[in-house]
Parts: C-alpha cells; sequence; structure tokens
C-alpha cells in the first residue's frame, strides 16, 4: 500500500469522524453541516490538522466542541490531532447547505433566510412547524447568539430562528 | 506572580489595546444587566451581546499580547493591568444603573459604540496586519445586529412616551460630553493611520454620523452642541468609575492569583 492511499483514507476517516460530531448547543447538526470544519489534512510525522472557524466571536461552546472533536478522533483511533482556528475568510450561515437547513428544519429551528449580506435583518421567516409564512419575532436573541426567538401566528407555536451571519 | 504587569507599550500595541480594552470594558457594563433587565428577552439580549464584546477583545487582547512580545497572555492583559496601562473609551466605563444612569443609558451607549465599531471594523480589514484583519472581519457582522437592536431601543425610547423620551434626553446629556473622545486623533492614531495598521479615530467621525443622525431623526433626538470638556480614557486617564470596575472585574485574579476555571 502506497503512502499516498494511507494518507487519503484516513483523512476520508476523519471528515466521517467529524460528521458525528454534533454542536452542542444545536445537536442537530454537526460541526461539518455548520461549516465550521475548513480543512483536514495529514501532516509529516502522521498526525492530523484540523482547520476550524469559530461561529461568534463570543460563542462559548468553541472550547467544547474542540474537545468533542479531540476526544472523538481519539476514540476512532485517529490522531495524534493538532486543531488551529482559522478567523478568515469569517464563518457565514451562506455555508450552511440545503441538507444541513433541512436537518435544522426538522428539529424545529428556522433555518437562515437568503443569504448574510443582503438578508441580515430579513423578518419574514417560515414557521418550521407549519410552514406559515405569517410570523412575528418576539426577540431578536434567544437561548444562544446564533437564534432568535419568533411566534408562528398560525399554529401559534413559538420557535427560534437561526440568524443569517 | 506579581501583583501588576508592566508592559512595553508600542504605538502599535496602544492602538490594539484602545479597541480590546474598548470592547471588554463594554462587554463588562453590558453584562451587568444580567438578571436584572426590564424584561427578559432584553436580559437575554444584553447579555448576548456582551458576549459578542468579550469574545472580540479576548481575540485582541491575544493579539495585543503577541505584538507586546513580553509573554503575555489575553488572561494577564485583562487581569493584571492597573488603571492607567487601560486605554478604553471613558465613555464604556460609565455607570449602567448608579449615578441615575438607566436603560436608556445602555442602549444609547451601545448605539454610540457600535457606530464607532462598525467603521472600525470595516478599516481594519484592510490592516496590513493580517490577523489584526481577521479579527475585524468576524467582528464586524456580529457588529450590525448590534447597530440593529441598540437603533430599535433607541428610537422606541425617544419616539415614545413623555417619560421613555426625558429619560433619553438624560441619558443623551450624560453621554454627550463623552462622544468627542470617539474621534480625538493622537500620536498613536497618526502613526497606525500611516503605518496601515488602521484607520485614525478622527477618520470614523463621518461615516458614525451617517448611522447615527438618521436614527437620531426617526427617535425625535437631535445631536448636542460640541462641549469643551474632553475625557481621555484612551489615554490612560480614566473617571472615577474606572477604578471600582476594575476592582470587581479584577477581584477573583487578584485574590487567587493564576487560579484557572
Amino acid at each position: 500500500m502506497s503512502a499516498a492511499v494511507t494518507a487519503d483514507s484516513s483523512v476520508d476517516r476523519a471528515w466521517r469522524v467529524l460528521g458525528s460530531v454534533l454542536d452542542p448547543e444545536v445537536p442537530a447538526l454537526s460541526v461539518v453541516d455548520l461549516g465550521l470544519v475548513r480543512g483536514v489534512s495529514v501532516a509529516g510525522d502522521g498526525g492530523l490538522d484540523i482547520v476550524l472557524t469559530p461561529t461568534y466571536s463570543g460563542c462559548p461552546a468553541t472550547e467544547a466542541i474542540e474537545a468533542d472533536i479531540r476526544s472523538a478522533l481519539a476514540a476512532a483511533g485517529l490522531g495524534p490531532v493538532r486543531i488551529t482556528q482559522r478567523l478568515s475568510p469569517p464563518w457565514t450561515t451562506d455555508w450552511l447547505g440545503a441538507d444541513a437547513r433541512r436537518k435544522l428544519a426538522d428539529y424545529g429551528i428556522a433555518p437562515p433566510c437568503g443569504t448574510s449580506v443582503v438578508h441580515v435583518l430579513a423578518r419574514n421567516v417560515a414557521c418550521p412547524h407549519c410552514s406559515s409564512a405569517r410570523t412575528e419575532r418576539l426577540a431578536a436573541f434567544g437561548s444562544t447568539a446564533c437564534k432568535a426567538l419568533y411566534r408562528c401566528l398560525d399554529c401559534r407555536e413559538p420557535f427560534e430562528y437561526f440568524k443569517p451571519i | 506572580m506579581t501583583a501588576s504587569i508592566a508592559l512595553n507599550l508600542t504605538p502599535d500595541v496602544r492602538y490594539v489595546l484602545r479597541i480590546a480594552d474598548t470592547c471588554l470594558v463594554h462587554a463588562q457594563r453590558m453584562s451587568e444587566w444580567c438578571g436584572h433587565a426590564p424584561v427578559l428577552e432584553e436580559d437575554i439580549a444584553l447579555s448576548n451581546l456582551g458576549l459578542d464584546l468579550l469574545g472580540q477583545s479576548r481575540a485582541l487582547l491575544g493579539h495585543a499580547a503577541e505584538l507586546e512580545g513580553g509573554g503575555q497572555s489575553e488572561d494577564s492583559l485583562a487581569f493584571l493591568r492597573d488603571e492607567s496601562d487601560y486605554f478604553n473609551l471613558t465613555l464604556v466605563e460609565q455607570p449602567s444603573r448608579r449615578g441615575g444612569a438607566d436603560f436608556a443609558d445602555t442602549q444609547l451607549r451601545c448605539l454610540f459604540v457600535a457606530a464607532w465599531l462598525a467603521p472600525l471594523w470595516q478599516g481594519l480589514s484592510a490592516s496590513r496586519d493580517r490577523e489584526l484583519a481577521a479579527i475585524a472581519g468576524k467582528a464586524a457582522k456580529e457588529t450590525r445586529y448590534h447597530l440593529e437592536h441598540a437603533g430599535d431601543w433607541v428610537v422606541r425610547l425617544g419616539d415614545g412616551s413623555a417619560e421613555s423620551a426625558r429619560r433619553m434626553q438624560a441619558a443623551l446629556a450624560r453621554a454627550w460630553p463623552m462622544v468627542a473622545e470617539l474621534f480625538d486623533d493622537d500620536e498613536v492614531d497618526t502613526a497606525a493611520a500611516d503605518s496601515g495598521l488602521g484607520p485614525r479615530a478622527s477618520a470614523l467621525r463621518e461615516p458614525w454620523l451617517a448611522i447615527v443622525e438618521p436614527m437620531f431623526a426617526d427617535a425625535l433626538l437631535a445631536l448636542p452642541p460640541d462641549t469643551a470638556f474632553r475625557s481621555h480614557g484612551k489615554r490612560g486617564t480614566h473617571s472615577e468609575h474606572m477604578g471600582y470596575l476594575l476592582a470587581e472585574m479584577q477581584h477573583l485574579q487578584r485574590a487567587f492569583p493564576g487560579g484557572v476555571w
């Protein structure tokens, strides 16, 4: 077996493991779904270099996510692991793919509307429970920095909205 | 562990600390509302805004420690400096809920500082210092939400009941003498602008007015005339409130040196 094949397979395995590491605050999504993992590569010493981009500057889950990633990769027999944080380009909800947006809605959190540059203050958010567009914002900030609190005027259920940033 | 740290304060370090300290002290004042805001939603909102500012200051303090080159960290810079080595704007150290200040003071201050940070982050995004540019690029996105939130409240209170308008006017009268400092240049600003580190303070005035004036028009408020008074927190000369703020913020590290979670 050539070295190149070995390197590729450990990177592939690492991505699969990372796809099972859930965000502690939004456990419907993995760190890969959220776009937090910007790169996985094999270093010269055979260890893994993981590049992460933090969501909000003050997100209290950043350290917990790093620890979860380390323990998941160690449990899968991958490592040693070096994690570096990359700030630029800054994380954006535009990196949430269609699959991630569907998972959020299924979990009861309305996914971000439109793109972050244009629609940062959009108010027309569809209810994740009944899909009604007749909703109103109750508070600009919810249980975490990344979410706002809304209410559906048709099914009357409150729900959280993942804010575009 | 020493009582207080001594720093090699080059113009670059001073420039970054001014922004880092403004975010840190602003976050400290914002966090004082946790458990005390008029409604639960606002309690959560102000805590979230404070958390953003704290995250921004952590990144900036960590970077200032690297630039300073003396082996400091974000923690030692936050907890082991004396008052005269803090370079935040005097406005952000003013009490949130003492000396007549109330919720209106906090929202007005949040608007004034966010309208100052927005063009500052934008200018820093083109900094010759790539780390500083990356921190600013990230923070700029968060500041948009701060502007929206504080702006909504300033309009709601200014164009609200007679009582809310009176309180917002009183908050403006308290804050205004310290606003000139936001745009006063000195040798640190000149060095930063000339070397491509970041914008000088006076360059932030026009974009600040472009944000604040339309909101003030909606809030039925007018910007008062310039005052003769000048504050100098950014030069390390603070108001009487700063020592008390640091005493509370630094207490644990001073009482239990080197303590960690």
